[in-house]
């Protein structure tokens, strides 16, 4: 029995991981000082998948950040004198560098424009799901009874619903689509799936002693929840959002593809890769780069993701 | 076993009409007149549509056109489409075998491949087959369908001339191959991960040890042992992967032109046809929770230990 | 041998189609199938899923108007080399003394496919029934113009009478159309599928007709299987001018473009009438000498709406801004690259061959000229919040040009444009009717009748039902009612050229391009023609042996 006023104290974060991971662990190094998290930080900084996946994700970020500093040219910039030129590829960076698509747009400015809000989509969504699944999970898997059934149920009938389906609704109701509204939508169809992880996550730990302990020495069910509930039972949410941070991307791709995402005058990948569909048979290129970039960013963040999994999941050390 | 199967089906119906209700809501909310668009940019008759509406019962109150539409359900009535004129119960019935058809294939191949592959991995986990099998898995969970489904389209048909770009006869296997391994594309990598992740932990379990100790024969050790043990969290994501399957795919029906569920969706929705929308939803959680309820029975068969009351 | 031969055939269709909008074009490939023709030879069209069933007062889709046009023959028909002169098909004449009383006298002798006699009934009862508001007919607007429609098609309340006045039967070959106003043209509207005869049987039960229609057209309806094909057979004892050439038409459905070309590329089917945007490019090499390009009528623009605070109605200065919008857009190579091909240059609001097509109306206002664009703009005070908006629906194929157009205005004038993207056709329609549209919306008008006031009254009128922009001219106004009440033909005609002249100067749209046929055909069949609104002439294919 660990000492309870001190868990109650000390960061509960660090309370071992034999309570509060939600799965046995096969690691049997307890009673080592060092917590899930130090110990995951040093599992990590020694994985080549999270090395290359930061490397790649630092890259991206400052595509997305500064895209002046790779292009000169803006995304709009037209000229149909260049109209669907072929790529030359020696011209390293420069705006002919992967050839013009159909608007005489460089595929190359297109590109590195695009980037921004892919990026910005995809963590705003992650953020925003984590913590809306996150708090709805933990109150039907801490407090149990109709509050669960309530959001069981709801979880239930959203999964049913065509993905296309919401997003088309949520997305007409607006008058613009604008960043924030591919945001919203996504958010509103994708909080099950944390939700649900959180709510397994947190009917475990609840069991736990600590928890219990805490409960019988009269602590606040807000105390309880937040300090000691959350910490112990957040770990595989986060290894669920950032994995699914990838699938947002594609999501937002998908979205833009089928023509309910963005629309011109904003620049995403899925547009271009919409517009270039209809070019395929004689200009392949201005489909094929924004293709490769969507992917390679999307492999990016589930990389990261599937690093941090392996840090933070005992059981697949 | 019985009573629990009873009330698993019992707990569908709050669920059938929780959806049917909302995507009624739904597509209330959206914007547009499958009427008025019947005339398009054209010349339009604002009286004559105003008629037709009244004659399909459009023009009701949204919660009496709700009620009319449950109390046909029973008769196997699901409506009539607004364009076509076609009943929705005709519509559904024509695109399900379609979709039935890629949804087999791509299961067979998710299955075939996936577990193949995790296998292969799990066997030889931390050498280099492994690691290959890794990158690939990687690549294939990264490019998102549409992508592949263009990819695939240019290598395959454009620049190989190996099949037809496009479905044009839906019974003709060997054209549905290509867009079924597009749509298996992104399982297949999962499958052959939990596999991989599965083989790999169980390899080193005790019953393992003393199965090789015994001096069974590999192959009996491989299949009989091993597999069995490691296929519980596959099947489970299988199952709920053939429910996705089946609610037909919008992105892979509609690069390949297959006239399937997903794409008879994609139009209607367009087109704000309400009551196929409604038929085609709620098909979709049927099978999925019908699904969900085979695949909890099947643990009971791969794992002794699981018993429903 | 063969290439050589190909691209100089392709660059003259190209030339041809560009030289339809002035003198007309009976563009056909003429050598595409060689060999012996087979006049029992049937042909397999692509066709996509007509939209409900084929009752010809209900169809309105592509799908099923071709199926009704072979079934169903009409009063009239007119020809489609652009100088639309009148051609008598089940009449024997349609004649008049003063625009407003029509005597048609039908031929004798013509039979409905089940051997029912043709007769003025035919017609009557059919126009009534369709008119009657609660039959639910789609076209039931057509017959607008005959007296005593308000009576069976009132616009609230339940019809007071089933039949029209204005419809007298003489004798069974004759009868007579009373009009509540003149309308010179009403012979030519009588060309359109909607005034379709239909038999006796037909009011038994019709919806059951619907699927399996009796007509008096060059085909007689086989079956239909719904979601696979149509299949038509040669009607023997047809009497018309446009007796088929061959033995029958399967009509297959195809669920999309790219589908129907891969179809006829791969000889399955025969005849596509579009191309998808995909193959646009590379149809010609594909095809050769089985492609076809052929003139259309109808008209594609952006147009303005005058019920914001951007766009004003009777101001000068403000149109100028709408001319010098269109100076800025460089219509020669949005046509060529962006829509490769596939459109011509508009030079007015009137599609090309019809009566009263003006070549050029627009002048230097239709003209690329950036430097007089942002003059124009600037001179005109500029544009009120230097922003424009083209709303189009995403789901239909417009988004390439609408952001080229864009871009043009942008970079040419220095007035943001921002292409406004509505999710699909409904929500673009939705947003038009409830007058919510920011700046400009993109139209699109295809004839219904071969005469240029088909293309402005509709459009443009004050509180017309498709004037969805809202303009009003009294100008306008005054010389369409000068038109309407014109002696003949010619009157209107001319009195709506002049209003034309009118419009150029008020701008209520900013024409963009005429539509044009894309199409193409297997090796199985030649003699592949198309009417001025993309229809199929079927009658006219011939199948090789």
């Amino acid at each position: 029995m660990p000492d309870l006023t001190k868990t109650e104290e000390t960061e509960p974060v660090k309370a071992p991981v034999a309570e509060g991971a939600p799965v046995p662990p096969a690691d049997p190094a307890v009673g080592k000082p060092r917590s899930l998290w130090s110990d995951a930080w040093s599992d990590l900084r020694r994985s080549p998948m999270f090395i290359i996946s930061s490397a790649m994700i630092l890259l991206l970020l400052v595509i997305a950040a500064f895209p002046g500093w790779f292009t000169s040219l803006s995304p709009r910039d037209s000229d149909m004198a260049l109209y669907l030129q072929k790529p030359q590829f020696g011209a390293f960076f420069s705006p002919e560098w992967l050839g013009y698509d159909g608007q005489g747009y460089s595929v190359y400015t297109r590109l590195i424009h695009g980037a921004r809000n892919s990026i910005l989509i995809g963590v705003s969504v992650t953020v925003l799901v984590t913590f809306v699944g996150g708090l709805l999970g933990m109150l039907a898997g801490y407090f149990g009874g109709w509050v669960d059934t309530v959001i069981s149920r709801i979880t239930d009938v959203f999964l049913g619903l065509p993905f296309l389906l919401g997003a088309m609704v949520i997305l007409v109701s607006f008058e613009t689509r604008a960043v924030y509204v591919i945001v919203l939508a996504l958010a509103v169809l994708g909080w099950t799936l944390v939700a649900r992880v959180m709510r397994g996550s947190v009917i475990t730990v609840k069991q736990a002693d600590y928890v219990m302990a805490a409960k019988a020495l009269g602590a606040s069910t807000t105390r309880i929840l937040f300090r000691h509930v959350l910490p112990n039972a957040v770990t595989p949410v986060i290894v669920v959002a950032t994995i699914a941070l990838g699938g947002y991307i594609s999501a937002e791709a998908t979205l833009s593809f089928l023509g309910i995402g963005l629309a011109p005058p904003a620049v995403s990948w899925g547009v271009d890769i919409n517009t270039a569909k209809d070019l395929l048979r004689n200009a392949p290129h201005v489909l094929l780069w924004p293709g490769l970039m969507l992917s390679f960013t999307i492999l990016a963040f589930i990389m990261f993701g599937e690093a941090v999994r392996n840090a933070l999941d005992p059981k697949l050390r | 076993m019985g009573r629990y199967v009873a009330r698993r089906l019992l707990q569908m119906i709050p669920v059938f009409i929780g959806v049917t209700l909302l995507v009624f809501l739904m597509m209330y909310a959206l914007p547009g007149d499958p009427v008025r668009a019947l005339y398009g940019d054209q010349t339009i008759d604002p009286a004559q549509i105003a008629a037709i509406k009244a004659d399909l019962g459009l023009d009701l109150p949204l919660w009496q056109q709700y009620w009319n539409y449950l109390m046909g359900l029973p008769q196997g009535d699901f409506g009539e489409q607004i364009a076509t004129g076609l009943p929705v119960g005709e519509v559904i019935a024509r695109a399900l075998p379609i979709t039935a058809r890629l949804a087999l294939l791509a299961f067979i191949i998710i299955v075939i491949v996936g577990i193949g592959l995790g296998m292969v991995a799990g066997l030889n986990a931390g050498r280099w087959p492994d690691t290959v099998v890794l990158f690939v898995t990687l690549i294939f969970i990264s490019v998102p369908v549409f992508v592949l489904g263009y990819i695939y389209q240019y290598v395959f048909s454009n620049t190989l001339n190996w099949t037809s770009p496009l479905v044009t006869d839906s019974e003709n296997l060997g054209e549905l191959l290509m867009p079924a391994f597009v749509l298996a594309s992104l399982s297949l990598a999962y499958v052959a991960r939990l596999t991989r992740s599965s083989v790999a932990e169980n390899r080193r379990a005790d019953y393992m040890r003393t199965a090789i100790a015994k001096g069974l024969p590999q192959r009996r050790v491989l299949s009989v042992h091993l597999l069995r043990n490691s296929m519980i969290p596959v099947v489970t994501f299988l199952g709920v992967d053939i429910g996705t399957l089946m609610a037909g795919a919008v992105v892979t029906e509609g690069i390949f032109n297959i006239n399937g569920i997903g794409s008879e969706l994609f139009t209607a929705l367009f087109r704000r046809e309400g009551s196929t929308v409604v038929g085609l939803v709620t098909l979709i959680v049927i099978i999925y929770l019908a699904i969900s309820l085979l695949v909890d029975l099947l643990y009971a068969v791969l794992d002794p230990r699981i018993r429903y009351a | 041998m063969r290439g050589a031969k190909s691209a100089k055939w392709v660059a003259s269709a190209i030339v041809v189609a560009l030289a339809a909008t002035a003198c007309g074009g009976n563009d056909s490939s003429n050598d595409g199938g060689k060999g012996e023709v087979d006049p029992n030879g049937v042909f397999r069209l692509t066709n996509s899923e007509p939209q409900g069933n084929l009752q010809p007062a209900n169809s309105r889709d592509t799908a099923s108007g071709q199926v009704i046009k072979g079934l169903f023959s009409q009063l009239v028909d007119y020809k489609k080399d652009g100088s639309a002169e009148l051609v008598y098909v089940n009449a024997e004449s349609v004649e008049t003394e003063d625009n407003r009383t029509w005597t048609v006298k039908l031929k004798k002798g013509w039979k409905f496919h089940d051997g029912e006699e043709v007769t003025s009934k035919s017609f009557v009862d059919a126009w009534n029934w369709a008119a009657n508001i609660d039959n639910n007919q789609q076209n039931s607007y057509w017959f607008a113009d005959i007296k005593g429609y308000e009576d069976v098609h009132p616009s609230k309340g339940k019809p007071k009478a089933k039949e029209m006045s204005g419809l007298k039967v003489v004798d069974d070959h004759t009868f007579t159309i009373e009009l509540t106003e003149p309308v010179t043209y009403f012979n030519y509207k009588l060309a359109y599928s909607a005034w379709s005869p239909l038999p006796s049987k037909f009011y038994d039960d019709p919806k059951a007709y619907g699927d399996k229609p009796v007509g008096n057209g060059p085909y007689k309806f086989v079956s239909w299987e719904r979601k696979k094909k149509i299949t038509l057979e040669r009607y023997d004892e047809y009497q018309g001018p446009d007796k088929a050439e061959n033995g029958g038409v399967e009509l297959v459905v195809y669920n999309t473009l790219e589908a129907q070309y891969q179809a006829v590329a791969s000889e399955k089917a025969d005849v596509i009438t579009q191309i998808p945007p995909r193959d646009l490019p590379k149809y010609r090499q594909d095809f050769g000498d089985r492609a076809i390009d052929a003139p259309m009528a109808g008209v594609q623009s952006i147009v303005p709406v005058f019920y914001g605070d951007q766009w004003k109605l009777g101001d000068e200065k403000n149109a100028k801004l709408r001319q010098g919008l269109s100076m800025a857009i460089d219509r020669k190579t949005i046509t060529d690259k962006v829509l490769n091909g596939s459109r011509v240059p508009a030079t007015g609001f009137v599609g090309p061959n019809v009566l009263g097509f003006q070549e050029g109306v627009l002048g230097e206002v239709a003209e690329y000229n950036p430097e007089k664009a942002k003059k124009t703009i600037e001179d005109a005070g500029g544009v009120p919040g230097n922003k424009v908006h083209i709303q189009y629906n995403a789901d239909g194929g417009h988004k390439e040009w609408v952001e080229a157009v864009c871009n043009n205005i942008r970079q040419n004038t220095g007035v943001e444009c921002i292409p406004d993207a509505k999710v699909d056709f409904q929500t673009d329609l939705n947003t038009r009717d409830a007058k919510k549209v920011k700046s400009m919306y993109r139209g699109g008008w295809v004839l219904d009748y071969p005469v240029n006031v088909n293309f402005m009254r509709e459009l443009y009128e004050t509180g017309a039902d498709s004037n969805t922009g809202f303009f009003s001219s009294k100008k306008v106004d005054e010389l369409f009612k000068k038109g309407d009440s014109a002696a003949d033909l010619d009157g209107t005609v001319k009195a709506y050229q002049d209003a034309e002249k009118e419009l150029v100067k008020e701008m209520p749209a900013i024409p963009l391009w005429y539509y044009s046929t894309q199409a193409a055909h297997s090796k199985k069949v030649n003699n592949v023609e198309f009417d001025l609104a993309n229809f199929l002439l079927m009658h006219k294919v011939k199948v090789v042996k």
